[in-house]
């Protein structure tokens, strides 16, 4: 059990915050992408999202709260570490999920100051996660290669939000606007691409041990499918782009590959960390929980986790196809 | 300043602002499906336009809450690691179980109650109606536990500086939980109530009633006239409870520096923790022991017994004044207001004045008596386990000083947004309702 039990909240853990980046993600990528729409098109976009930005945010909470339940020492440390960009993070998400509300409801007269509201908070949230990211895998280091890298990540993760944000209006929208998400895309591809390479070629920098895991046969040929497909991947989506869309052609190619990237990414960046929870400080059994405390969390997600899914995919369905006009009754 | 102080400000500052928004809608969410439930079963449209609107007000107030409760979930990290590292093993779990079992129900079955209603049945929407609202109470079931946790704790024992369960049952169901659950559902009831009815009064006097007005300014007024007296019984015995096991914050609460009998009932005075006495104290004889211990001749505990290790006087005692104050202020408007609207009659101008002058009176009454309990609890973060000084982070004064004044500026301009929206939807309800004809009514062939 003493064993098992950081293992199994150490995958909870990653799977709740996969899911966060996507789902948010997409979201965060509809706000950035606000400004660029006439007022019509901002009420369609906002209506796309209208019902699941809530719960997809939620998925956040429950990767801090994992981090907290079940590695309570490691939490302290990133979480003091991150207080900066926490701050900004929180703030961000603050104006732009109140933003959401008040952009219809504080009267016409002050909708530009909310549609302003929520493409900075949509921003500030990305680009302050791009830093936490960075930091992360720096191993929250001081120098000033790891103060670097945590900048690059901050303007590059942005891209994969406004990637995935632009799949999504594909997907949910039609005519002009889904004609122009296309255009959107095609401008994030390329920042996307250079950050994802970035986070590859630096996680075996920072340590050796990772780049021994990584460099050393057989390993490396187990684990080439993660680089394969992720480059596959984005050779797919770069065809996928240089394209038109037209009637009866799939319109879910875009978002599901960057999908995939997600999860590939996050499947190699997994393997790079553990066994730490920070990399190169802790490992998650010194930072773990007592058994007690996780066998009783335990319980309750083998409960809860699937009656979320199961809902979830309740709520996807029910509120699936091409989001209409904005109406909040 | 103090860099504890500072860290204790802002996580003050945003706690406060985020209580004001689930106090609405714990209560908010319960009344709406009433409204849901009595338009489905009289076919009344007046009930209809009451949901269509609070509905609205709702989903603003949930977002609000929402955004402020994720920075309540970093904070506890950035603030106070201390207290993760060494109580982890309560709070960890009883967050825990707070995201799992409450956070997505609202978050999902919100989205079908706002932008579902075309496209599922009406009952499903009166199930997702129901399923938002028990999340809403579910929620604060598991952080008032953990709250109440923190100040009576129970099912624990400290191993290596660290708090470790031995039975999860005492920890949920600790003394004081019962009445903290009970006295803040009611409080959130009661913001809910005075909220509804004072909109709709301010509506009334400005001459932009619709259909629904009336009879919301009643649910909210009735609501009001039950729940404010039986408030006040159960906080009474909420005050025992703290009594027997938290006699510090008590004393501070009743400004008792000795250990006395027939203890006299403080109305004002100015606590002086200098020279551990009331300046111009205005007293009632013998009406603390009645209170405290049912008898004019009771001992209390005074704070002297407590030397270094009690709250800060002045801010509890006038804290708990104010609760107090509203209460008293809240049960007599109730009162006033169910009498003049008995039976169908309609309320006269003092009295739509008085219920618009109270909208907000529940958020005074909440956060006073959030003070009371929460600096009553210092100079512990778990009584009699854990001191605030011990889990503190070490950031600079600077840099909390900085995000505080970020928070501050954030908060204080969304507090005025909020208030300016609400405004503007009672104003003008038939633009931001943009009412089709039968929305609600059930279709054809489907049961309701």
């Amino acid at each position: 059990m003493e064993f098992w039990l950081p293992i199994i909240y150490m995958a909870a853990m990653g799977l709740a915050l996969l899911i966060y980046v996507i789902l948010d993600g997409y979201d965060l990528g509809v706000g950035m992408l606000i400004p660029l729409a006439d007022e019509r098109e901002k009420d369609v976009m906002i209506a796309s999202i209208g019902p699941f930005w809530d719960a997809n945010e939620t998925w956040i909470v429950l990767g801090v709260g994992i981090l907290l339940i079940a590695f309570p020492t490691a939490h302290g440390i990133v979480l003091s570490h991150l207080y900066l960009p926490v701050t900004f993070m929180l703030m961000g998400l603050i104006l732009r999920g109140v933003a959401f509300d008040l952009r219809v409801k504080a009267g016409d007269h002050r909708r530009r100051l909310w549609n302003n509201a929520f493409f900075a908070g949509s921003l500030i949230a990305s680009v302050s996660q791009g830093w936490m990211l960075g930091a992360y895998i720096t191993g929250l280091s001081t120098t000033v290669a790891g103060l670097l890298f945590p900048l690059l990540i901050a303007l590059t993760l942005p891209a994969l939000y406004l990637l995935l944000g632009s799949g999504w209006l594909i997907m949910k929208t039609e005519g002009d606007l889904q004609a122009r998400s296309l255009d959107w895309a095609r401008a994030a591809v390329l920042p996307m691409g250079v950050g994802l390479l970035l986070v590859s070629v630096a996680t075996p920098l920072v340590s050796p041990a990772i780049a021994g895991k990584w460099f050393s046969l057989p390993n490396f040929l187990y684990l080439a499918p993660i680089p394969l497909i992720t480059a596959g991947s984005y050779l797919a989506i770069l065809r996928v782009l240089a394209r038109d869309l037209r009637p009866g052609r799939a319109e879910w190619h875009l978002f599901g590959l960057t999908v995939l990237i997600c999860v590939t990414a996050s499947l190699g960046l997994a393997y790079s960390l553990f066994p730490d929870v920070i990399i190169g400080r802790m490992t998650i059994w010194e930072a773990s929980a007592s058994v007690n405390a996780l066998l009783f969390t335990l319980v309750g997600v083998a409960m809860t986790l699937p009656m979320i899914i199961g809902y979830t995919v309740i709520v996807y369905r029910i509120f699936h196809g091409k989001a209409g006009e904005l109406r909040y009754d | 300043m103090d860099a504890t102080v500072l860290a204790r400000i802002q996580f003050a500052t945003n706690i406060s602002f985020h209580i004001l928004f689930p106090a609405i809608t714990i209560g908010l969410a319960w009344i709406l499906l009433f409204f849901r439930l009595r338009f489905t079963f009289t076919g009344n449209r007046a009930w209809e336009y009451a949901y269509f609107f609070w509905v609205k007000v709702f989903a603003l107030t949930f977002a609000l809450g929402v955004v402020s409760g994720i920075t309540m979930s970093f904070q506890f990290g950035t603030n106070w690691p201390g207290f993760m590292e060494k109580a982890g093993n309560v709070a960890g779990p009883l967050l825990g179980y707070e995201v799992l079992s409450a956070f997505f129900l609202e978050a999902s079955f919100l989205g079908i109650m706002l932008f579902g209603k075309h496209r599922v049945s009406n009952r499903i929407h009166l199930v997702s109606t129901f399923l938002v609202a028990f999340g809403t109470t579910l929620s604060a079931f598991w952080i008032l536990a953990l709250n109440s946790w923190m100040q009576t704790p129970d099912g624990t024992h400290m191993e290596a500086g660290r708090v470790v369960v031995d039975n999860w049952w005492a920890v949920i169901f600790n003394p004081s939980f019962p009445y903290r659950f009970l006295h803040m559902l009611t409080a959130s009831f009661l913001t809910a109530a005075f909220l509804i009815a004072g909109v709709s009064a301010w509506r009334a006097r400005r001459g932009v009633d619709g259909p629904g007005t009336w009879q919301v300014m009643r649910t909210g007024v009735f609501l009001a006239a039950i729940l404010a007296p039986a408030q006040i019984f159960i906080g009474d015995l909420h005050g025992l409870n703290t009594l027997a096991h938290q006699p510090a914050k008590v004393a501070a609460m009743e400004a008792v520096w000795d250990t006395e009998r027939g203890v006299p009932f403080t109305l004002f005075a100015w606590p002086d923790e200098a020279t551990r006495s009331n300046r111009m104290a205005v007293e009632i004889p013998y009406a603390a022991s009645l209170i405290l211990k049912h008898d004019p001749q009771g001992e209390v505990r005074g704070l002297n017994e407590f030397r270094g290790q009690h709250p800060p006087v002045a801010m509890v005692f006038w804290s708990f004044r104010v609760m107090l104050a509203m209460g008293g202020l809240m049960l007599l408007v109730a009162w006033w207001g169910a009498w003049s609207l008995r039976g169908q009659r309609r309320a006269g101008p003092s009295l739509l004045l008085a219920l618009s002058a109270m909208t907000f009176a529940g958020w005074v009454a909440v956060l006073a008596g959030w003070y009371v309990t929460e600096i009553g609890r210092q100079p512990w973060i778990v009584s009699g386990l854990l001191r605030v000084e011990d889990v503190v982070a070490d950031h600079a004064s600077a840099t909390v000083a900085g995000t505080l004044l970020g928070y501050g500026l954030l908060y204080g301009f969304l507090l005025v947004s909020y208030i300016g929206a609400l405004r503007h939807m009672a104003t003008r309800p038939a633009a931001s309702l943009a009412l089709g004809p039968a929305r609600l009514v059930p279709q054809a062939g489907k049961p309701a």
